[in-house]
């Protein structure tokens, strides 16, 4: 082991079916060290890290964790754990029928004389955990009646409390606004004051360099380089993660401010509202225009989105698709009508893990034709290999599961699948977390040529800069209800300074 | 080399070995006997219809084997298990001697005595058994009910209803004309051709239509099938009412068989065997994806179990424990654990043989 290595990985070698995960890959973490494991999808920063959890049995290498003599190899999770080795993961792996005080002490829960749980121990013990991390939590509620966010927040938090020498996050950030980033960026570096060393995955570059000391590059399951933050800057970083310059992440933003309000609407909103979700809204939205849908997290975004597709169900005012008033029970109502929908939850409700890549990509077609016309194989097949090439997903074939790809290629096969309905409005939600650099520029690129073929759309993204690049107008959104629109010439700044309202100026 | 641990891949494998297992089981024993040791194969006429152990294990079979088509789809759709069939099958025999003897008579046997012509009675029967399949579908699709819970309820109700249908009585349907379900059609055994018709249709439909993968979405993940544009309630009630149905088609051979409505025996026990089958098919009984073929295959093998334990002269009462044990070794050869194991030993050979 090098000098105050925490943590050293040397030579670990992957293959998945047909394809080498990880190829001869090192990888050293230092005590009270925040590292960067950067690539794009595919690049191995998931396989990596499963490696290293036990989630993943590697074909070759060795690992050394400070404190533990010779090389270890952990069994499972657990295994990782007990060796002082925890990890959130891009997905949140809790139990949502459980409490959030059982979520956090699950498979170490403190018993009582008899061996039965202590619950009155636990929930004290919960309740003084939330407070040290200062999240307003009841320990005792299910976890499912938490945001996503807040979700993500408590599995860090059972990572936290876990004697750990090697914290992982993979991703921990694509769920959560900016005071919530800002509060685990808080945490982070308390705990890299207690020494602990912590893995950080993530896409946001500007996290990165707001938070780590050090960045370790992979590309195509190779190591590209370890390198400490200062003599990376963003572009060479970019650079080293695409094996490209830069130049391609132009900004393609339109060049004129076009004006709609010609167009003929699209879709036309009064009213329409779902109890608890979101307050009744109005929307329209022309022929050709992008909407973007802007707000925190939990103010009724995705809700909003939601009640038009018809996932959740409309309860009040009119929807008026293409000039005629129309009603929307469910999902597939929406889809004869010509729309699409791109959820953010992709493990719950975008793919279906056991089906191969070219079933998901069709998978909305031929729920538009109805079971009676199959869709014959060689035309599924047709489809599948088009949207493979035009989206550039990174499959063995295309009847791998689609468990078995990486989130962001994951997240590519679903974007096909509504893609391949030819939707005339379109909802994105999300369409870019846990994407890289290179395919979201691709996927905005995407947003605005649909827009030029005459499609609506709607698109969701934490990302300002983002929605930016590709929103002609957008709907702001706060505590579950829609409180404004902003157009025309948009910055930053505008879009700030709607989402937080009037209030911020006093 | 390759091309042989591609074979060991697939799903079917190893449903196909477990077959092959009890055939050579059959064998040895033959052998030990001093019988000629391919008796177990011979097929051979008499009195002008087949005869052999191979084709009594294909007519005995032909129940589980229908049951089985219906249960796969019940298990991926819904990741639970219909248990209501065997009764099911009991109420089907009843309403269908019921309406052809009319009720409260005991036993018919000439076409004057006969209250409904015989093809109304099987109609009746089928369609009762359709019915009570969307009644197990409704309480599990748009109630919500687990699928064990709901299907309990038949379980328990439908052969008291059958019983009840028949006045307390066993009904006697004597006439050739119904007999024939269950006996031959020219040298074959009816059942078979019932159980191949059924099969043949079962695979055409998933064939030629997308419902099997509106199924498999459903069961794999039923929310994003649902943003992706299925109904999955529809989808799960039509899965349970095919399996009502082909409870009735398999309640009407077993019925015909015994040209009665014994309705405390039909089908007895039959869900615990048609639910087996679709494990030893290799289905994951959490749902999901399904392989027909595995189940049919998994069917005919529990038959041949029990065939050959009855051929070696085992008791009806004591068969289930011998049956227990076969099972048990299919079922354990067939476990992730040592699947693993198996995977890990031949990937250690390679290793040693490329070292070398």
């Amino acid at each position: 082991m090098k000098n105050n290595a925490v943590l050293e990985m040397k030579g670990i070698c992957m293959t998945f079916p047909g394809v080498k995960a990880l190829d001869n890959v090192d990888f050293t973490l230092k005590k009270g060290e925040i590292r960067a494991l950067m690539g794009e999808n595919g690049a191995g920063k998931s396989t990596l890290i499963k490696c290293l959890t036990g989630v993943n049995k590697f074909e070759a290498g060795e690992i050394y964790i400070d404190g533990i003599e010779g090389s270890v190899v952990n069994r499972d999770t657990l295994d990782a754990q007990k060796k002082g080795i925890s990890t959130v993961y891009q997905e949140i792996n809790l139990c949502p029928n459980l409490s959030v005080a059982e979520n956090l002490f699950i498979g170490r829960e403190p018993l009582t004389k008899l061996g039965t749980v202590n619950r009155r121990k636990m929930n004290a013990q919960a309740a003084q955990l939330m407070k040290d991390l200062e999240l307003d939590i009841d320990v005792t509620r299910d976890l499912e009646e938490y945001s996503l966010a807040m979700q993500q927040m408590i599995a860090i938090a059972r990572a936290v409390d876990m004697e750990c020498k090697v914290l992982i996050l993979d991703e921990p950030t694509s769920s959560l606004d900016d005071n919530e980033v800002e509060k685990l960026f808080g945490m982070m570096r308390r705990l890299k004051e207690q020494g602990v060393g912590i893995i950080f995955v993530t896409h946001f570059l500007e996290q990165v360099y707001a938070v780590c000391d050090g960045i370790t590059v992979l590309r195509n399951g190779q190591l590209v380089g370890e390198y400490d933050i200062e003599e990376l800057p963003r572009v060479k970083l970019v650079a080293a993660m695409m094996g490209k310059d830069f130049d391609d992440l132009a900004a393609i933003k339109q060049e004129e401010i076009k004006d709609f309000s010609g167009e003929p609407l699209e879709i036309d909103a009064k009213g329409l509202s779902h109890a608890g979700t979101i307050k009744p809204f109005d929307l329209e939205i022309h022929k050709g225009e992008v909407v973007g849908l802007t707000g925190l997290l939990g103010s009724g975004r995705s809700e909003l989105a939601r009640v038009i597709y018809g996932a959740d169900r409309n309860q009040s005012g009119t929807l008026k698709v293409d000039g005629k008033e129309r009603r929307i029970k469910n999902p597939i109502d929406a889809m004869g009508l010509g729309m699409g929908f791109l959820p953010d939850d992709r493990k719950a409700e975008g793919i279906v893990g056991d089906l191969s890549v070219r079933e998901n990509i069709i998978l909305a077609m031929q729920a538009k034709l109805g079971p009676m016309k199959k869709i014959p194989m060689h035309v599924q097949n047709e489809i599948a290999d088009k949207y493979i090439e035009l989206l550039q997903i990174k499959t063995a074939s295309r009847e791998t599961l689609i468990k078995q790809l990486s989130g962001g290629n994951q997240q590519k096969v679903i974007l096909a699948r509504w893609l391949a309905t030819d939707p005339d409005f379109l909802i994105l939600d999300e369409p870019t977390r846990g994407i890289d650099v290179g395919t979201k520029t691709e996927i905005q690129k995407l947003v605005v040529q649909l827009a030029q073929e005459g499609k609506s759309l709607i698109f969701i993204s934490s990302e300002i800069e983002e929605m930016l690049r590709v929103c002609n107008k957008m709907a702001v959104l706060r505590d579950g209800a829609k409180v404004g629109e902003i157009s025309g010439n948009m910055t930053q700044e505008s879009v700030l300074s709607a989402i937080a309202g009037g209030d911020r100026n006093e | 080399m390759n091309k042989l641990r591609n074979i060991t891949k697939k799903q079917l494998f190893l449903p196909i070995i477990s077959m092959i297992l009890v055939m050579l089981i059959n064998v040895l024993f033959d052998i030990i006997d001093g019988n000629a040791a391919f008796d177990f194969f011979a097929i051979s006429m008499k009195n002008g219809v087949l005869y052999g152990r191979i084709v009594d294990i294909l007519n005995r079979g032909s129940e589980i084997a229908i049951l089985a088509l219906g249960m796969t789809l019940v298990v991926s759709a819904s990741a639970g298990t219909d248990i209501s069939v065997g009764s099911v099958m009991s109420l089907a025999g009843g309403m269908c001697c019921m309406m052809i003897a009319g009720f409260g008579v005991t036993s018919v046997s000439t076409v004057a005595e006969l209250a409904h012509p015989i093809w109304f009675g099987i109609v009746c029967g089928i369609l009762v058994a359709i019915l009570a399949g969307a009644f197990n579908g409704f309480l599990v699709a748009y109630m919500k009910i687990q699928p064990m819970v709901a299907t309990l309820i038949l379980w328990s109700a439908a052969r008291a209803l059958a019983l009840l249908l028949c006045n307390n009585m066993i009904v006697y349907v004597r006439m050739d004309e119904f007999k024939v379900f269950g006996s031959f059609l020219g040298p074959i055994p009816t059942p078979i051709i019932i159980a191949a018709i059924c099969i043949a249709v079962l695979a055409a439909v998933l064939k030629f239509t997308a419902l099997g993968t509106y199924i498999q979405s459903v069961g794999i993940n039923k929310r994003a099938s649902r943003i992706a544009g299925f109904n999955s309630a529809n989808i799960i009630l039509m899965c349970y009412t095919i399996c009502g149905l082909f409870a009735g088609i398999a309640g009407i051979v077993n019925t015909s068989r015994i040209y009665s409505a014994d309705t405390n025996n039909i089908g007895l026990n039959l869900e615990m065997d048609a639910i087996l089958a679709v494990a030893l098919g290799g289905n994951s009984l959490g749902g999901g994806k399904f392989n027909l073929a595995g189940s049919i295959i998994g069917a005919y093998t529990i038959q041949a179990i029990t065939t050959t334990l009855l051929a070696r002269g085992v008791s009806t009462a004591q068969a289930p424990v011998f049956k227990a044990i076969i099972i048990i070794l299919i079922v354990v050869i067939q476990a992730p654990p040592v699947k693993e194991f198996f995977k890990k030993r031949s990937a250690r050979k390679s290793a040693v043989k490329e070292a070398v």
